[in-house]
């Protein structure tokens, strides 16, 4: 188990490797970079200096030289714990993304949670009672939601929320609490805020899951151990959640790992845009759109953690749940 | 029509074979599944009964009602089906006595009437009448070692006594209370060696992967058994096995069922079998029951043309005649349109034209304990 778990840490180190080089190269390939923006700008505004700056900043930045160069000399600067430094806000890429990176973990954990605790028990319902009007009502908002864009759902909440109740529904804290000391009355204040965007990134996640949920615990009615099970005198909702969610859910949990997780990490930028939460995926999508190198490739290699690591607990909880695929 | 006997004021026959107490009586009994394309007529008035430690066959093709027979009897017919008519008494003889200490004899239940989620059914699903499936492979729950199957059962079913000694020193049982868990442990053990797993004590800690069909079979027969139940529905127990242990699976069922008294209803469709096992047989073609017997009688003396020619289908041993194997004419007819008069008429080597596709026939008594559903033997 060690041994494997060894294994899996070496693949993943590999494959971080590998991503944060291939997105590098992804970043360099539109023509320009970061300072012919600049340019244009300080040219725009008729700064005569302006080539002189750039030069200047080019070389503080290492922008003159080579491309391989400039990757080894991030990478290894990272494994320092120094990420580079942002050429748009001229600040350390730490600094920038040092809180954001926890409040985004904890926004796709609550993501995570609410999608599994509302997912799978409208799953079972929908395939205990199938074809009745339960069934149909799930089915319909499961498809609903499936089809749904999250950042449209979150603007519809959003003029909801602020228009029709008057609540205050962006952000992660309240303005008394923003730069206040972690306490509390802070904690229950980020609960408080952290909720309704967990909410509207689940939706979107909910819908698909409830479906393939459903399929699965179909299957798995229809398999004999489920029958013998009843044959033993059990009640039917042991029979259910004792033998077949169990053996339903497998699905799920690579799900989990493979798509859920990651698609919440990356896919709930555009609804913390809209809500305007100080996540990873606004700055992300802001660098990208800047060509701030260093700023995108970090984000890039913390999400691809997160993705590995998703992963990996997954792994673990499949063979956990599931005797078959352990290892010997 | 004879023995007809009377119980909440219908009269029914009752054929009487085994002086033995009755157990189980399925009268008329009735299952319809209703699909998009029509009605299906699963089981078309059944009537038989079996008696305590008796071994009861029923034989019949692939989709002639057996299986839902079985499920009809414990409430777990599958939908769209359900029972549409007759009756399935079960004579529910009091294992424990009640908490003043008195023995109540046989109360009757039918056991269409009950509500098939409740309370009164589970308590006989399992405990008094267990099942044991066609599919030994996939009949466990992958992720649960044998014994969690097997605790589940006996924790649900099994009751132990509490032993006192009375005044004179004479030991009374008064009370039971439920087995712990070390003790359902115990008694899985003990289960597993009886069903001749090797190394029970290891082996109940097993996953249904780390064991083979057989031992997964007999597995099945040790979760059905530990409950002590009156009765063991086998639905078709051997028909995924390798042949050799399917000898050591009927062995084990037949050695436990005369310890226990336990009756059996040993669905197959293997003549072979049902030989070495069965007292008595039902057999059925589309639903309709065709003949029962005396194993003896049915095998030397079969009297529906159905069961004649579903006997003369059975290879034998021999020299090489080079004679082709007799097989049953015709198809098996369309379960949403079956033939008129009697079903089998179409494929029916004694089909009598005029007769036979118009009327239906009776069921009649045609020797001792001896009964067939055909026009040949009606006045």
């Amino acid at each position: 188990m060690l041994n494997y778990l060894l294994r899996r840490i070496g693949y993943a180190l590999i494959m971080i490797v590998l991503v944060s080089f291939t997105s590098f190269i992804i970043i360099e390939l539109p023509p320009g970079d970061f300072l012919t923006q600049k340019v244009e700008q300080l040219r725009a505004r008729g700064d005569r200096s302006a080539e002189q700056q750039v030069e200047m900043l080019r070389v503080r930045y290492g922008l003159d030289k080579p491309f391989l160069e400039r990757y080894v000399n991030w990478a290894v600067n990272f494994l320092r714990g120094d990420f580079g430094e942002s050429f748009e806000f001229e600040r350390p890429v730490s600094e920038i993304l040092g809180a954001r990176l926890g409040y985004t973990i904890i926004l796709a954990l609550a993501t995570t949670l609410i999608t599994w605790l509302l997912a799978i028990p409208l799953g079972v319902i929908s395939a205990v009672r199938q074809y009745s009007w339960v069934d149909q009502v799930i089915s319909v908002i499961s498809f609903i939601g499936l089809g749904m864009p999250g950042f449209l759902l979150a603007l519809i909440i959003l003029y909801f929320a602020i228009i029709v109740f008057n609540l205050e529904v962006t952000g992660l804290f309240s303005p008394e609490y923003q730069d206040a000391p972690w306490s509390v009355g802070k904690v229950l204040d980020l609960l408080n805020h952290l909720w309704l965007p967990a909410l509207i990134a689940a939706i979107t996640g909910i819908g698909g899951l409830v479906r393939i949920m459903r399929g699965n615990l179909l299957d798995t009615l229809g398999q004999p151990f489920v029958e013998a099970a009843r044959a033993r005198g059990l009640k039917n909702r042991t029979v259910t959640w004792k033998h077949a969610v169990r053996i339903a859910i497998n699905p799920l949990i690579t799900i989990l790992g493979s798509e859920v997780f990651p698609s919440i990490v990356v896919g709930s930028s555009l609804v913390a845009i809209v809500l305007n939460l100080p996540t990873i995926g606004p700055v992300f999508v802001d660098s990208l759109r800047k060509l701030d190198m260093y700023l995108a490739g970090t984000c890039i290699v913390f999400f691809t953690i997160m993705l590995l690591v998703g992963n990996l607990v997954a792994d673990l909880l499949l063979a956990w749940v599931d005797p078959r695929i352990r290892l010997e | 029509m004879e023995n007809a006997q009377t119980l909440a004021g219908q009269t029914f026959v009752n054929p009487s074979m085994d002086s033995r107490p009755t157990l189980l009586e399925v009268r008329d009994l009735k299952v319809e599944f209703n699909i998009r394309g029509g009605v299906i007529k699963a089981v078309d008035g059944l009537t038989f009964d079996i008696k305590r430690g008796q071994t009861v066959g029923i034989i019949g093709e692939s989709g002639c009602g057996k299986s839902v027979t079985a499920r009809a009897i414990l409430r777990m017919i599958p939908k769209p089906g359900r029972i549409t008519g007759g009756q399935i008494l079960y004579y529910r003889y009091s294992r424990y006595p009640d908490r003043d200490g008195a023995k109540k004899d046989v109360e009757v239940i039918d056991l269409t009437t009950l509500d098939p989620d409740g309370e009164l059914i589970r308590q006989i699903r399992g405990g008094e009448i267990a099942m044991i499936f066609q599919e030994p492979m996939s009949s466990l729950t992958p992720v649960y070692t044998a014994g969690t199957h097997l605790n589940e059962a006996i924790t649900l079913h099994r009751l132990l006594p509490i032993k006192r000694l009375g005044d004179q020193m004479v030991e009374a049982i008064t009370k039971y209370r439920r087995v712990t868990k070390e003790e359902a442990r115990q008694i899985a053990i003990e289960m597993l060696r009886r069903v001749g797993i090797p190394k029970p004590e290891q082996r109940v800690d097993s996953y249904p992967h780390q064991l083979s069909g057989g031992q997964r079979q007999r597995v099945m027969i040790a979760i059905a058994l530990s409950t002590e139940p009156y009765m063991l529905i086998a639905d078709e127990p051997t028909t995924a096995l390798d042949v050799s242990i399917e000898a050591q699976i009927l062995d084990i069922m037949r050695e436990l069922q005369q310890t226990a008294n336990m009756a059996i209803m040993f669905i197959t469709h293997n003549l072979g079998v049902i030989a070495s096992m069965a007292d008595e047989i039902v057999v059925m073609y589309m639903g309709k029951q065709v003949e029962r017997a005396k194993v003896v009688d049915l095998f030397y003396h079969p009297k529906h043309p159905y069961t004649q020619a579903l006997l003369q289908s059975v290879p034998r041993l021999g020299p090489k005649t080079g004679a082709r194997l007799a097989s049953i004419e015709g198809m098996v007819p369309d379960p949403l349109n079956l033939p008129t008069g009697c079903v089998f008429h179409p494929r029916c080597p004694a089909f009598m034209p005029g007769k036979c596709d118009k009327l239906i026939p009776s069921w009649n008594k045609v020797g001792e304990n001896h009964w067939a559903r055909c026009l040949l033997y009606e006045e």
